[in-house]
């Protein structure tokens, strides 16, 4: 049930898009005006909330520690998983942002007879990992329709990911990663019962989204075959400031670029914003210096304490008696 | 207290299948056993927190002000403000799941509000109804509601189900770390009056009295008396420990339980010995009596007027350095907070220990150093000698505590001064050790009579990885270095696992420290008679032994 709305969300998006280039005739409004629009949302949301997260302050030191502290010469410190310098944060953070280290760790629970079990579990960060890996993957390939030449390391990319030669046009082997995984991520919400319990319809929504952009991107190249070239014309229009309408293109283009629009302008308003808030999050990029390093509260203030002098006012006699030193006599 | 439920009933009612309704259309149950007794007025008072009257959490009207809401949203936009970690957790969980199944209130209640998304989840969905756009538009839609008593009941009953342990953290891809949350969910309750007694009541005793237990100077005094008078009989030396002593080298400060029950009694004995064998130029203070902090279970002013008293103390009495005893809590404290409220403590030394020459470059700033790191020193640079036999009636499994873990990472040391006082150690299985230890159950402030089925239920999964070397190498011994631990854990222990008992590692040390002058000793520190040196294992069977304990860990991972 909780997938239904956001399910029909992105099918009105779909049709929305279809009535309004098809019917309509709304090639601006579809091609130019959403596109710039989704952007300036994405920048400037983005901005907002990173700038946002890193204007408030960070008063205690708080790195959860996953190895050995620095102590004593001779033991052995985890400079990684407890980082006593910049350097082991950095290893940390890269390891966190590149593999999902932490992710990685991950462990299924289970009575199994008198004894509870812990047992690897990494289909998450599987899917996980093959989700964003092609993701990032994809995204670096479309690069080739922002340049006039296209990069190398972009070519090598295209040529890496078609390596297995299939078909014509060969096929992208992160398409088929993508599209997997993100159907994986899908079944784990609505099948495994601990998921299930803590999903949202917003955990539906953006999986939807990146369905449908992978989906019509795939039907786009080996399907329908839309205008490659007019596609580059429009995206380059676009991003040299000069747009124009290219006519020919084929609605599926527009259903596309629309989902991808939403999603930009979707994404500093929801949970996607974890792309950015991993890089700041307190217990995980502080080092385990704070007995070393004196770690300042901006906003500390003054609080009431019982100070000594009034505990003796309270106890002077008996501390006489039992012989403890007093202040005053 | 409220009765204790049978073990096979409380095992079979655990179930991880989450019920078909959601969590958000579940309405919460506050079951006898499973809570604590709310903050009576007088407790309130002696500290001046607000809303002071009391109140029982059974009944309908919890006698909040007129103005509750307002307050806590208010709050809430206050704190988003000065805390980082809460507005960005409250913003990137993904609800993935990973954390679900690592809280050992989950794995010993199968309540979805258990699982530490859906503990962040109880303040997030009130944090997008009014600090989000789509929240304030799309209300439930996204995952969006109001605040209402329903709300403000839920939260109470599982900010205080949550031990603040850290173990989530470990596991997130992001670090969000529950505890942080639960933290400020209880600052915010304590807006309203909603403490619970179990921490407020220690937080006056220590605001006025120095520690926890309330234990009045001549009190103190007399508790350490009768450890003295004890160890007089066991060893035949007298031990002359000082009280506010000014001029000395180091205060020593360690949690109020260490004085007062067993088996921290015993630890203290510990201290007591060690430090008497090393000569040790040492002071106890009674007014800075409290390692531990319970202002930190109510709001970080609160824990930081507590705190306070520790260096104030230690500038008095014109000491070099401070050395802190086994604690958890106290030692994240003390750790990653002290300084930073209540710093700079510029008129301290670098410690160093007196014995050794090490300077604790550790402990540069904070000037204060954890006994175990002190202890460890010692026994590296050969300057204790050690009976390890005395501890062969024990077979000792170490308990790695939340805070000292993931707050601070204290792994090896203990460990080391173990392998040096015991002769059969054996490690619980890998996923319940170190960074990835398993609570005691009764952490952060839990630890009352009234809610003992949660602590038997939070305690179930460090309870079940002892049991599982207590079957395979019959362990008889939880080491720990935390005073909460060793009283929870004896009443985990005798609930879950018959058979083993509970002690802190400095008890250990003290059964085998070999002292100048002492007679034969005929028992340990317990009175338990001690086993005759034919018995000894040979090193070989010692050998086999460890090679096991190392499996461990792959053993169990199935
Ligand atoms: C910049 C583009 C990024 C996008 C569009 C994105 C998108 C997503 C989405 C949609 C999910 C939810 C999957 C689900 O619902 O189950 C997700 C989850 C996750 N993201 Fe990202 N993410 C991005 C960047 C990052 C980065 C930089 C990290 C680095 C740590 C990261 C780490 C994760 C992890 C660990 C999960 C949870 C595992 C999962 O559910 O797949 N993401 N991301
Ligand atoms: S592991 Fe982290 S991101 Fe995943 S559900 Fe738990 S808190 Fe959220
Ligand atoms: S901090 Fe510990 S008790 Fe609290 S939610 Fe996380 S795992 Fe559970």
């Amino acid at each position: 049930m909780k997938a239904l709305l956001p399910f029909l969300a992105v099918v009105f998006l779909v049709l929305l898009v279809i009535a309004g280039v098809k019917a309509a005739g709304l090639y601006f409004v579809f091609g130019v005006l959403v596109p710039y629009a989704a952007a300036a949302v994405f920048l400037l949301g983005f901005v907002y909330r990173v700038v946002k997260w890193g204007k408030t302050p960070v008063p205690f030191h708080i790195p959860t520690t996953c190895g050995q502290q620095k102590s004593l010469p001779w033991i052995k410190p985890n400079g990684i998983e407890n980082p006593s310098g910049t350097g082991g944060v950095v290893i940390r953070m890269l390891l966190e942002v590149f593999l999902f280290r932490s992710l990685f760790k991950n462990r299924k629970t289970k009575m199994k007879g008198e004894y509870l079990t812990y047992a690897w579990a990494p289909w998450l960060w599987l899917s996980g990992m093959a989700f964003h890996w092609s993701f990032l993957f994809i995204v670096i390939r479309h690069l080739r329709f922002f340049f006039q030449s296209v990069p190398v390391p972009v070519q090598a990319i295209e040529h890496l990911d078609s390596i297995l030669n299939w078909g014509v046009p060969a096929l992208y082997i992160t398409d088929v990663i993508f599209l997997a995984a993100v159907t994986y991520l899908f079944l784990r919400r609505v099948t495994l019962s601990q998921v299930k319990a803590i999903t949202l319809p917003a955990d539906f929504f953006p999986l939807f989204l990146l369905f449908g952009i992978g989906a019509s991107g795939v039907l786009m190249r080996y399907y329908t075959r839309v205008d490659v070239v007019g596609v580059k014309e429009l995206v380059m229009g676009l991003v040299s400031l000069h747009p124009a309408v290219v006519s020919g293109i084929g609605t599926i283009f527009y259903i596309h670029l629309f989902l991808i629009s939403t999603l930009f302008a979707y994404f500093p308003w929801s949970k996607l914003v974890h792309a950015g808030g991993v890089f700041l999050s307190p217990t995980r990029n502080l080092s385990n210096n704070s007995r070393v390093v004196r770690h300042v509260n901006p906003w500390s203030y003054p609080v009431k304490v019982h100070t000594y002098e009034e505990y003796e006012d309270d106890f002077r006699e008996k501390m006489k008696m039992a012989g403890v030193p007093v202040e005053r006599e | 207290m409220a009765k204790e439920p049978k073990k096979e009933e409380l095992l079979q009612s655990i179930s991880y299948k989450a019920p078909k309704t959601f969590w958000m259309d579940t309405p919460t149950e506050i079951k006898p056993g499973m809570f604590c007794w709310g903050a009576k007025a007088k407790s309130l008072n002696v500290v001046g927190l607000p809303n002071a009257r009391d109140w029982n959490p059974t009944e309908e009207d919890w006698k909040l002000p007129e103005n509750w809401q307002e307050i806590l949203i208010e709050g809430l936009r206050e704190r988003l403000d000065k805390y980082r970690s809460l507005r960005l957790f409250l913003d990137i969980c993904v609800r993935c799941g990973a954390c679900a199944d690592k809280c050992h209130f989950y794995i010993g209640t199968g309540d979805p509000k258990n699982m530490p998304v859906v503990r962040g989840e109880l303040m997030r969905s009130v944090y997008r109804k009014y600090f989000t756009t789509p929240g304030k538009v799309f209300g439930k839609l996204a995952g969006a509601r109001e605040m209402d008593l329903q709300v403000l009941k839920e939260w109470w009953t599982y900010f205080f189900q949550c031990t603040e342990c850290r173990r989530c953290s470990v596991f997130c891809p992001y670090g969000i770390d529950h505890a942080e949350i639960t933290i400020a969910g209880r600052e915010l309750l304590n807006l309203l009056g909603l403490n619970i007694e179990w921490i407020q009541g220690p937080v006056s005793n220590c605001y006025m009295k120095g520690n926890h237990l309330g234990l009045e100077p001549q009190t103190i005094v007399s508790n350490v008396e009768f450890m003295v008078d004890d160890i007089e009989t066991l060893t035949g030396i007298r031990i002359n420990p000082t009280f506010n002593r000014k001029g000395a080298e180091i205060l020593f400060v360690t949690p109020s339980g260490d004085l007062f029950a067993d088996p921290g009694t015993y630890t203290c004995m510990g201290y007591l010995m060690l430090f008497h064998e090393l000569g040790l130029d040492y002071t106890w203070s009674t007014y800075a009596s409290e390692g531990g902090n319970f202002g930190f279970f109510t709001s970080n002013e609160m824990a930081k007027r507590l705190n306070a008293k520790i260096y104030a103390e230690a500038k008095r009495l014109g000491v070099k350095w401070i050395l802190g005893g086994e604690c958890g809590h106290m030692w994240r404290l003390v750790h990653q907070y002290m300084d930073t409220w209540n710093g700079p403590a510029d008129f301290l030394e670098v410690p160093k220990s007196p014995i050794t020459g090490t300077v604790f470059e550790n402990a540069r700033t904070t000037k204060m150093t954890h006994i175990i790191e002190f202890t460890a020193d010692l026994m590296k640079h050969g300057k204790l000698k050690l009976d390890p036999s005395r501890n062969d009636h024990l077979k000792v499994t170490f308990h790695d505590s939340c805070n000292t873990s993931r707050g601070m990472g204290v792994f090896e040391e203990p460990r080391f001064v173990l392998k040096n006082i015991c002769r059969n150690f054996y490690e619980m299985p890998r996923e319940t050790i170190k960074e990835q230890t398993f609570c005691c159950g009764s952490g952060s402030g839990l630890n009352a009579g009234e809610d003992m089925e949660l602590r038997l239920r939070g305690g179930l999964a460090r309870a079940n990885a002892v049991k599982y070397v207590h079957d395979k190498h019959d362990v008889n011994m939880l080491a720990n270095i935390c005073a909460i631990d060793r009283a929870s854990l004896t009443t985990s222990m005798n609930y879950w696992v018959p058979g083993v008992t509970v002690a802190g590692v400095h008890e250990l040390v003290a059964n085998a420290l070999v002292m100048k002058g002492e007679k034969k000793r005929e028992t340990d520190l317990r009175g338990e008679p001690l086993p005759s040196a034919e018995e000894e294992i040979s090193v070989e069977a010692r050998a086999v032994a460890q090679a096991e304990g190392e499996k461990l860990g792959g053993e169990a991972n199935v």
